[in-house]
């Protein structure tokens, strides 16, 4: 990792270059220090605060609500989606945690610019941190979300919770890896943050979240745009929720055609969880190295 | 953060060892005054320059040994806080390289881990940690550093509402609890009453008693020379001079105007960064 690296010898003496660590694994060899700033991002962002981790609870149920009125009540949805409301709140929760870490690590490095430029510490721990308490902030949803499922009537099996694990850690390792990318070049630019921003609200339209997948494949089905549209790792996990959370359901409940073209083309989709995978794997790969890259300079840069 | 590693003492031959071995390490600033895409488009476009460069560190070689105090003087702006920034690997040598043996811990300045809205107690452990302490350890000493600090009743308070003595002494006493191999300070033993400020020499000469390797920053002399047992003077990025301190400090007031250090060590009372800015 080092680029004037030691000789053998050097090393054998005990020598090291200061500032020279674990790289990506510093999260988990620093692990009672990762507590204590997972710790300190909480208490700092709800100090004053009445509510406080509520509004965790508060900001969902209302996105939800107001999703749930206009296309669910309004366009109708509803009527043609079983339980549309899992369908929708199960995306709801991949956008948000989505959002969150690649949000929250954007603005890890450059939020915490004091520690960065004055006092040695491994810096991965500040996007992690950051993801950690992204995560913290998803069990309250999921664990609405699952409670809303079972009113429905859904009953967890093997593949849902397959299906879950894989969509959860496709999501994290993705978003982590592109959250470390954006964080390092956010440092240095940071236009990085707000251009991050753009890219979460396009990212809740560009995966089958607020609307069934079979309408994207009715207008695009085998173009080339649908194969972008569908190997998206976001359009993967929204699907492999949808298995986990709705469909399992939804095909028991007598669906319309249309929702049965949803469930069918959506069941496909999941199945590109391997893609999923592989795309998060290389994604976090090259912002771990980005990061490491540039980590070098952050002192200097902020 | 390298708990892991052996600590100096029980390594053969403690004394004789080097500890910090800096190798002709030049460091280079661009002080960019644009931070925005449009900024540097714009700039571009206009031809005008992007950045100024200035040298930090311009190939500075220096030893320190185990158990050696060594002094960091020179104006300000002359690269004593990169120099220890580079030792204590927040900063990284353009060219040359620095190396380092056993647990360092710098105190680059008071307080800069420390979060206003964390209480005193949170703010130790945070604190500890960043320096390199593991939960046990500070569980051990959590009482002795909060008697050192002397604010024991304010403990529970956020650090927000602490005067900014109350703030710095508790600072510096999880600084000199970590117990280091190699302990990098930069301008922090202005802090605090004159009491404190007596305790906290005293509890460095304790340290060196210990056999603990020091680099200490500081505009102000007289303590220095007291301190230290070898005094570097730094001018403008270069080392010119690095030996006896009695010497040391007369190569610096030889080039400063005449008082201007005195100055120097009433601005920086407070505990303020010295080196230019590089933002």
């Amino acid at each position: 990792m080092s680029r004037t690296a030691l000789n053998r010898e050097e090393k054998k003496q005990g020598w090291r270059e200061p500032g020279d660590d674990a790289g990506w694994l510093n999260p988990v060899k620093e692990r009672f220090l990762l507590h204590l700033l997972v710790k300190k991002e909480l208490r700092v962002r709800y100090r004053g605060s009445v509510l406080g981790m509520a509004w965790s609870y508060v900001k969902p149920a209302a996105q939800f609500l107001v999703f749930f009125i206009a296309l669910g009540v309004f366009l109708q949805l509803n009527r043609s989606m079983p339980a549309y409301a899992v369908y929708l709140f199960s995306g709801i929760v991949v956008i948000n945690l989505f959002g969150e870490v690649f949000g929250n690590c954007t603005r890890s490095i450059s939020s915490n610019a004091p520690l960065v430029s004055k006092i040695y510490l491994p810096s991965e721990l500040f996007p992690w941190s950051s993801a950690v308490v992204a995560i913290i902030h998803f069990i309250p949803q999921l664990l609405v979300l699952t409670v809303g499922s079972l009113v429905f009537g859904w009953r967890p099996g093997l593949t849902e919770a397959a299906s879950f694990a894989a969509g959860f850690t496709i999501l994290v390792i993705f978003t982590v890896g592109l959250g470390m990318l954006a964080a390092a070049l956010n440092a240095a630019f940071r236009d990085v943050e707000n251009f991050v921003d753009l890219i979460i609200m396009i990212a809740t339209w560009a995966s089958p979240i607020l609307y069934p997948v079979s309408l994207v494949h009715k207008e695009m089905g085998g173009s080339v745009l649908w194969s972008l549209y569908a190997h998206n790792p976001l359009t993967i996990v929204v699907e492999l929720f949808h298995s986990a959370f709705w469909r399992g359901y939804a095909r028991t409940a007598h669906p319309s055609e249309q929702a049965q073209a949803a469930i069918d083309i959506g069941s496909s989709v999941a199945g590109l969880w391997w893609f999923g995978l592989l795309t998060a794997i290389a994604t976090f790969i090259v912002g771990a190295l980005v990061f490491d890259r540039a980590k070098r300079s952050f002192a200097q840069e902020l | 953060m390298s708990t892991a590693l052996p600590s100096a003492a029980s390594l053969p031959d403690a004394d004789a060892r080097e500890m910090i071995r800096i190798e002709s390490v030049t460091k280079e600033f661009s002080l960019r005054h644009n931070h925005s895409l449009k900024e540097l488009a714009f700039a571009a476009l206009k031809g005008k320059k992007l950045s100024d460069s200035f040298m930090a560190l311009n190939g500075v070689d220096l030893t320190v040994s185990s158990g050696e105090t060594v002094g960091l003087i020179g104006l300000n702006g002359s690269g004593k806080s990169t120099l220890l920034k580079t030792i204590s690997g927040v900063l990284f040598p353009d060219s040359g390289r620095v190396l380092v043996r056993g647990r360092v811990a710098g105190l680059i300045e008071v307080g800069a881990g420390f979060h206003p809205d964390l209480s005193g107690r949170e703010n130790v452990y945070l604190n500890g940690a960043i320096l390199g302490m593991s939960r046990e350890q500070i569980d051990a000493c959590f009482d002795d550093i909060v008697a050192f600090s002397e604010i024991e009743k304010f403990i529970d308070t956020d650090v927000k509402y602490y005067s900014s003595g109350m703030f710095l002494r508790l600072a510096f006493s999880v600084a000199i609890h970590t117990d280091p191999d190699v302990f990098l300070v930069d301008e922090i033993l202005s802090v605090g009453d004159e009491p404190f400020q007596r305790k906290c020499i005293e509890r460095i000469r304790q340290m060196q008693a210990d056999g603990a390797t020091m680099v200490i920053v500081s505009h102000e002399l007289d303590m220095l020379q007291k301190l230290c047992s070898r005094i570097a003077v730094m001018q403008s990025g270069n080392l010119i001079f690095n030996g006896n301190p009695a010497e040391a400090i007369r190569v610096l007031r030889g080039d400063a105007q005449p008082g201007e250090h005195e100055d120097d060590a009433d601005e920086h009372h407070e505990g303020q960064p010295d080196d230019l800015d590089t933002d």
